[in-house]
């Protein structure tokens, strides 16, 4: 049987207010257990909320970011439930009328095509506190730093066919939300945390099958793991006659296994209603122009936009616009470098592996974009080569300074004279001459492979710093005579 | 010294009659005296109330003035009081001292008042009869076997009896109102957003208000001027310049539009009251005001939807009670739904239990629209028919209560007898509608109260009335025998 794949995701997203949704506590990650827990946070007998009108606009920019209809009309509810970490016995959310509509998220795929994934709605609410049970032998301890913090919780629509789509959907989210500043997009700190509903149906069903909830996974690459592997389990229980329960799951990274989670959720009446602590929230049409004024280039338009005005493949594009930090640092460097495909290869290979090698964020790049643009302008006008730019490269990388301080200090200056390059040449045919009388009697063939023995040979001589073109133009004409 | 009014008060210590302190340690003494027999305070604040009264006397030595300044009140025990145990009349709390103090709280200590004590309620103000509080009942200082009226029986009697001349309350369908008219009160519930819900323990959030309960329209004035203004700290509160109520107590009843609703004197009343409240009706005539009869069509739906809205969001603020951070926690918790279970169980009485459990019902999924919908249907009509009512007269006016004090426990084994006794008061609360109770006379010893509705931010005119009402009638001075 053929089976079709069908993936939905809800991402919840910290947002970055200072203070929390609902109070003036502070948001900061790491913090001494319950030093950042207020009266509020602690849901204290009398305590009232008071909205952070900071979130509202971070949800409202992210809204117009997916060319999203923004309620206007806003109502909080209160989801109820007991938990220890959850001080009040409900949590505050949206149930109707959630701030962002519908809207949608145009997503690169690695083959290069763009993909439309619809979002249902995202919604602003507070975020939980944290059961500790490892430290507390026959007790929990509870930690409510976290409890208040904002959340918006962006739902998509059954749109994603497979993992890798779903992951490339939530790179997308991670990206759009990092480039509006509205998220530290940290996953392992849980500022970014995912539920991946999966189910799966023969190809050309219309129905969708039972679904399972994975809950809260937060890497990209445990995303495409729990999802194959939920994925497998289902197609494996279906082919053995079984069915498909709907549940809440979660993954095992260990043993790369979902499992049920405990029923405690079973039978969920979260009794919601609008709370009446809360008036609701009114989003004017000014306010919205406002934050629209504010909203950066966006993803996808820097994305088309690198292509057609820098003639990039969709690829390097999509690359390249993945954060802002690195986008913007490409495009410095195009704009003194003067080249924009060698800009987006630098940026991609050279720079990417040494940044990859010392797990390093660009923000924090050894190697400056004036540095690598400087570079990239000394290769443009002949002054070096791109042999030696590397060298030059790895100089700059080790806090050498900048490539002209690099190339004057070493004495990697291109050689373009052409008597000098002509003289070594010479000298180094001499040396080689049984290689020339071969090369001469090979054919056409065989003289290819040979001419880059002489290249090489002209390249070490002059200490790599001979232009090559000239060097194989010259020495064209000299075996050839 | 403890048959004064506030108003007195503070005329009395303007002129050195007497201090603050001497005030203070008369009253602390009556309270110590004469309160076994009412049971109207939780707890009594002495160290606190004399070390209040000694700086508002500094504070008045150093030619500082205030109506409020050295005044002595005590606070309804679901108003937060930093260090001091608030117990919300339940065992959940009673070992609870709230870390900070409610705006009404910091707002009239500021303006200079005494803290006597914290005075008795309905457990989480759940009752109208002070029969509910885990402190046990409230007596009625006008007859001992009478209950006071609920949820502030406890400031209320407290007040009757002239152990202080004035006391914060609370008032979520009638908690202000109804004790006040069974103990011959003045009491006010201001508009919604009037006064801030900042530290005040939450029974049913959107009809929960704060408010005044003296013996005088006047020193009501004084006391909702100490405890009315916008709390950025609570978002339902209201930005709205508060007036001055004291000046605006003179105004000319001449011409006065009285609105009488006709389906407040259907059956159920008692016709004894019925007469008392046209009497006031004809007082209030001889002042110069205009009797129009209106009619409120929707009110008959208003108790049904009461009891659906307030236990609903009782049920939800109430879920902080769970054992974990403070309050009651059942002993040695086998794992964690024991502890909820136990701790819930335990420290919460059957009334409340009662709510949370309607409540929750009435929330359910597959109940949410016949219930909880349907009942804010209700609540926008019954607002609608006071709209339009206020558009042709300037006061609705009305009795408070359809019958004077029961008798002790006579109401205990039918809840729903006690929850119809509130037909008259919870309308202003499911519109967010200022209401005031006053004085009216007698049924057998127990006192009659008439209920004044005004439109939004009208309690300036609700006292105002109260006020000309009292220059010219003695209801309210009358004291209980024995006190």
């Amino acid at each position: 049987m053929q089976w079709e794949v069908v993936i939905g995701l809800e991402i919840h997203t910290q947002l970055t207010t200072r203070s929390k949704i609902f109070s003036g506590s502070s948001t900061t990650f790491g913090s001494e257990p319950n030093t950042q827990a207020s009266l509020i946070d602690l849901g204290m007998p009398g305590v009232l909320p008071v909205l952070n009108q900071e979130a509202v606009r971070m949800a409202v920019m992210f809204g117009l970011a997916i060319d999203a209809e923004i309620g206007q009309h806003n109502v909080f509810a209160r989801k109820n439930y007991f938990y220890p970490d959850l001080p009040k016995g409900y949590q505050i959310s949206q149930m109707e009328l959630p701030i962002v509509g519908k809207g949608h998220l145009d997503i690169a795929l690695e083959d290069g095509t763009v993909k439309r994934v619809g979002i249902t709605r995202a919604h602003l609410e507070e975020d939980a506190g944290k059961s500790l049970h490892e430290e507390f032998s026959g007790a929990t301890g509870i930690d409510l730093n976290r409890a208040g913090t904002p959340l918006l919780e962006i739902v998509s629509e059954p749109d994603m066919r497979s993992a890798k789509e779903a992951v490339a959907y939530v790179k997308a989210i991670h990206a759009l939300v990092r480039y509006l500043g509205i998220c530290d997009g940290n996953m392992a700190e849980g500022s970014l945390r995912c539920d991946c509903n999966v189910s799966i149906r023969p190809k050309g069903q219309v129905e969708f099958g039972t679904r399972c909830e994975i809950k809260n996974v937060n890497s990209f690459r445990f995303i495409e793991k729990a999802i194959n592997s939920e994925i497998q389990r289902q197609i494996d229980l279906i082919e053995d006659g079984g069915k498909v329960i709907q549940q809440t799951r979660l993954y095992d990274p260990n043993k790369d296994e979902t499992r049920p989670m405990r029923s405690k959720e079973e039978a969920n009446d979260y009794r919601y209603f609008p709370d009446p602590d809360l008036l609701p929230v009114v989003i004017e049409d000014s306010f919205l122009n406002d934050v629209r004024a504010t909203l950066p280039e966006l993803p996808p338009q820097k994305r088309e936009r690198f292509q057609s005005a820098f003639g990039l493949s969709a690829y390097d594009a999509n690359v390249l616009a993945t954060s802002r930090e690195q986008a913007d640092y490409f495009e410095k460097v195009a704009a003194i470098g003067g080249d924009a495909k060698q800009a987006a290869n630098w940026v991609m290979v050279e720079l990417g592996s040494l940044l990859n090698k010392q797990n390093l964020d660009i923000e924090d790049s050894p190697v400056s974009a004036e540095q690598l643009g400087g570079m990239l302008q000394r290769i443009k006008d002949n002054t070096i080569s791109g042999k030696i730019a590397k060298v030059v490269f790895e100089a700059m990388a080790n806090g050498e300074g900048s490539a002209d301080e690099i190339i004057e200090k070493r004495g990697l200056k291109q050689v373009t004279d052409t008597g000098a390059i002509s003289a070594v040449l010479d000298e180094m045919l001499a040396a080689n001459a049984e290689q020339v009388e071969q090369y001469r009697a090979a054919d056409e063939a065989k003289r290819g492979k040979m001419f880059g023995f002489f290249v090489g040979q002209a390249m070490k001589a002059s200490k790599g710093k001979a232009n090559p073109q000239q060097v194989n133009e010259l020495l064209k004409s000299k075996l050839e005579g | 010294m403890h048959q004064l009014t506030l108003a007195e008060i503070a005329r009395g210590l303007a002129d050195k009659k007497f201090s603050s302190e001497e005030l203070t340690k008369v009253l602390l003494a009556r309270i110590t005296q004469l309160d076994p027999q009412l049971n109207s305070f939780i707890s009594l604040t002495e160290e606190l109330a004399l070390e209040q009264a000694k700086a508002a006397d500094a504070r008045r030595a150093n030619g500082e003035s205030g109506a409020l300044l050295g005044a002595p009140i005590a606070h309804k025990d679901l108003f937060c009081t930093q260090g001091i145990r608030t117990s919300c009349g339940s065992k959940m709390l009673d070992n609870f001292k709230a870390p900070y103090d409610a705006t009404v709280v910091s707002k009239l200590a500021a303006a200079g008042t005494v803290t006597l004590g914290k005075t008795n309620m309905d457990e989480f103000a759940m009752g109208s009869a002070n029969e509910s509080s885990w402190y046990g009942a409230v007596k009625n200082p006008w007859n001992l076997e009478h209950v006071p009226g609920g949820s502030s029986g406890g400031s209320a009697a407290a007040v009757a009896a002239r152990l202080l001349p004035a006391a914060t309350a609370t008032d979520t369908g009638g908690s202000i109102r109804q004790p006040a008219a069974f103990t011959n009160l003045t009491g006010l519930k201001p508009t919604y957003g009037r006064v801030s819900r900042w530290g005040m323990i939450a029974y049913a959030s959107s009809l929960d208000q704060g408010g005044p309960l003296a013996r005088t329209a006047e020193d009501c004035a004084i006391l909702l001027q100490g405890m009315a203004g916008f709390d950025p700290n609570d978002s339902t509160s209201i930005d709205e310049p508060v007036p001055d109520y004291a000046a605006g107590l003179n105004g000319s009843l001449q011409g006065l539009r009285i609105g009488v609703p006709k389906e407040y004197f259907g059956a159920g009343l008692d016709p004894r009251i019925a007469e008392l409240i046209q009497n006031s009706i004809k007082e209030l005539q001889k002042l110069g005001a205009v009797i129009k009869e209106i009619s409120l069509p929707n009110m008959q739906h208003a108790i049904p939807a009461y009891y659906v809205i307030a236990p609903a969001e009782a049920s939800s603020n109430l879920s902080r009670f769970d054992g974990v951070r403070f309050g009651h926690r059942c002993a040695d918790p086998k794992n964690l739904e024991d502890l909820y279970k136990r701790s819930r169980g335990e420290g919460f009485g059957p009334e409340v239990q009662r709510r949370i459990m309607v409540g929750a019902y009435a929330l359910s999924a597959g109940y949410y629209d016949a219930y909880y919908l349907k009942a804010q249907k209700i609540r926008r009509l019954v607002k609608n028919d006071f709209m339009a009512a206020f558009n042709e007269v300037d006061i609705i006016l009305g009795p408070t209560t359809p019958n004077p004090a029961w008798k002790l426990g006579a109401k205990n084994s039918d809840p729903v007898a006690a929850y119809l006794e509130d037909v008259y008061t919870i309308t202003a609360n499911l519109a967010g509608l200022p209401g005031l109770s006053m004085p009216a006379g007698f049924v057998d010893g127990l006192p009659v109260g008439v209920q004044l509705l005004a439109p939004y931010f009208q309690e300036g005119r609700l006292l105002n009335v109260a006020h000309q009402y009292q220059l010219n009638t003695d209801w309210h001075t009358r004291t209980p025998t024995g006190f």
